[in-house]
């Protein structure tokens, strides 16, 4: 079992390596990044907006319930949801979705082309697969994704200050007062850190089980499966891990 | 010219080619036969290097194939062209754009020059009027016509085809057939198909590689084919009472 994970790390690896080889026309890769632009980036709107919202809803309920009878002031609500929300919950919950969403559509799409012989056409045809394949969705989430999760972190404040004011009592004047308290920008960057590293992490590891995927729609839903779950794990390890450098 | 040399490829143990040496000849379509199971596409898979053998060696002309180095390999695979059983076409792109991509993504002409090429590639397979169209909304034998353009757009010097004739129906599978055949000709390319269809085997087999179990177990000449005395071939080619009836009218005619 661990001998198995340590050959998938050293397959992995060896394959980034071909991944991050020099393309052969740029202009063809230009092309297939902005295809990768729009289906990431535009494609996952509507679910970072519909997830944003209940993060900042539910953040700001839970915390209307834990500050509830306390000494803390109130306006303390509008900066633990910021910092909550920046530092964690919008790259994190934000890339498990997308882990979801944009890691079963590539595994998928790429295990359906080494099934359909497609990607053993493209290599007779003396072409680098794995970067022709793989390295535009990593440029085009490493590009859409961040920004998707700024959207979300954005929103998710948002939703956080309606819930909080509308629905727990708190008033607009505190709730502002307590978001643009005690602000450190070093947690803007550790947000867009964690989207930069989770991006990688859905799109390499998604694309790694759809290019290895075996032969039959089995292995196929498999390869999807292992997408995402192999995807949220070491997204919460990297989460882990970025924690204890940055702030630990 | 492609020699395999003493070719062994085993999986999990099992050995699927035993020892496989043979010479396809440049400017002929070359054959390999067999029963299913006989390790044939993976003889095919092997002499292009989506399959690396355990031992021997493959040389294209006088290049050793799997001696060259990656950026190599890529190189020599500039000259090779391949027709896939299921036909690997793009879902996403249309015909003229499957057909364009070799081209697209190797060379520097110019839009006018690949349309020209592209253009007449589509006209040697008889195809014309589905630039637009995506390979979904053509049939099986229009889907062939459109890998074998796609393989030659590049003007190969090696063409592989695996499986050409699966799931077209007999006068179909005759014009692929026919239409490979000619276009080795024209082109002067060593052409390789992996087949178990009999009617190519007797249509276009001029140089035949019969395996069984992974062993040569026969080679020769469609000619050849109706005057052997080999068991084998007798059993696998000739398997059914309407064949092998037709084969003693032919052999009658012949005396």
């Amino acid at each position: 079992m661990i001998l198995r994970q340590f050959y998938h790390l050293g397959r992995y690896s060896l394959w980034l390596l071909k991944v991050f080889s020099k393309p052969e026309k740029t202009r063809m890769y230009y092309n297939e990044v902005l295809r990768q632009i729009e289906e990431i980036g535009f494609g996952s709107l509507k679910i970072v907006f519909i997830i944003s919202v209940f993060i900042g809803a539910v953040t700001a309920i839970q915390l209307s319930y834990q500050f509830g009878g306390t000494l803390i002031p109130s306006y303390y609500i509008g900066y633990t949801l910021r910092e909550m929300i920046i530092v964690d919950l919008a790259p994190t919950i934000t890339s498990l979705v997308l882990a979801g969403k944009i890691g079963s559509s590539i595994a998928a799409e790429i295990g359906g082309m080494r099934q359909k012989e497609i990607i053993d056409a493209m290599e007779i045809m003396g072409l680098n697969t794995p970067a022709f394949l793989v390295l535009p969705k990593i440029v085009g989430a490493v590009f859409s994704v961040p920004l998707l999760i700024i959207l979300a972190a954005g929103l998710s404040i948002f939703s956080g200050f309606v819930t909080a004011t509308a629905l727990a009592g708190f008033t607009p004047a505190d709730f502002v007062k307590g978001l643009t308290s005690f602000y450190d920008s070093y947690t803007v960057w550790v947000m867009i850190i964690k989207a930069f590293v989770f991006s990688f992490i859905i799109v390499t590891v998604s694309a790694y089980h759809g290019y290895f995927v075996k032969r039959g729609s089995i292995e196929l839903g498999k390869a999807g499966t292992d997408a995402i779950v192999y995807s949220s794990i070491l997204i919460l390890v990297a989460d882990y891990v970025i924690a204890q450098v940055m702030m630990g | 010219m492609i020699k395999a040399i003493n070719i062994h490829k085993s999986f999990d143990g099992t050995e699927v080619l035993k020892g496989i040496t043979f010479d396809f000849r440049k400017s002929k379509t070359n054959l390999i036969i067999g029963r299913s199971g006989a390790g044939k596409t993976v003889l095919l898979k092997t002499l292009v290097g989506l399959i690396t053998p355990d031992e021997g060696e493959v040389w294209y002309d006088d290049i050793d194939f799997y001696k060259l180095s990656l950026k190599e390999t890529r190189k020599l695979r500039k000259k090779v062209g391949m027709l896939f059983q299921g036909n690997a076409l793009f879902d996403s792109m249309t015909i003229e754009e499957n057909v364009r991509f070799p081209l697209d993504m190797f060379t520097d002409m110019s839009f006018e020059e690949k349309q020209e090429q592209v253009n007449n590639c589509l006209d040697r397979v008889e195809l014309e009027g589905v630039n637009d169209k995506y390979p979904a909304e053509i049939s099986g034998g229009m889907q062939k016509r459109v890998g074998i353009a796609r393989a030659i757009v590049m003007n190969p010097e090696y063409l592989f085809c695996d499986e050409p004739n699966s799931g077209l129906d007999p006068k179909t599978a005759l014009i692929i057939d026919e239409l490979i055949q000619s276009i080795t000709k024209e082109n002067n390319m060593t052409t390789i198909i992996n087949t178990h269809d009999m009617n190519s085997v007797m249509e276009i087999g001029e140089n035949i590689l019969l395996l069984d179990n992974g062993e040569v177990a026969w080679t020769g000449s469609r000619e050849e084919i109706m005057h052997t005395d080999n068991k084998y071939i007798e059993n696998f080619i000739f398997a059914s009472p309407f064949l092998k009836k037709l084969k003693n009218q032919a052999l009658g005619s012949y005396k």
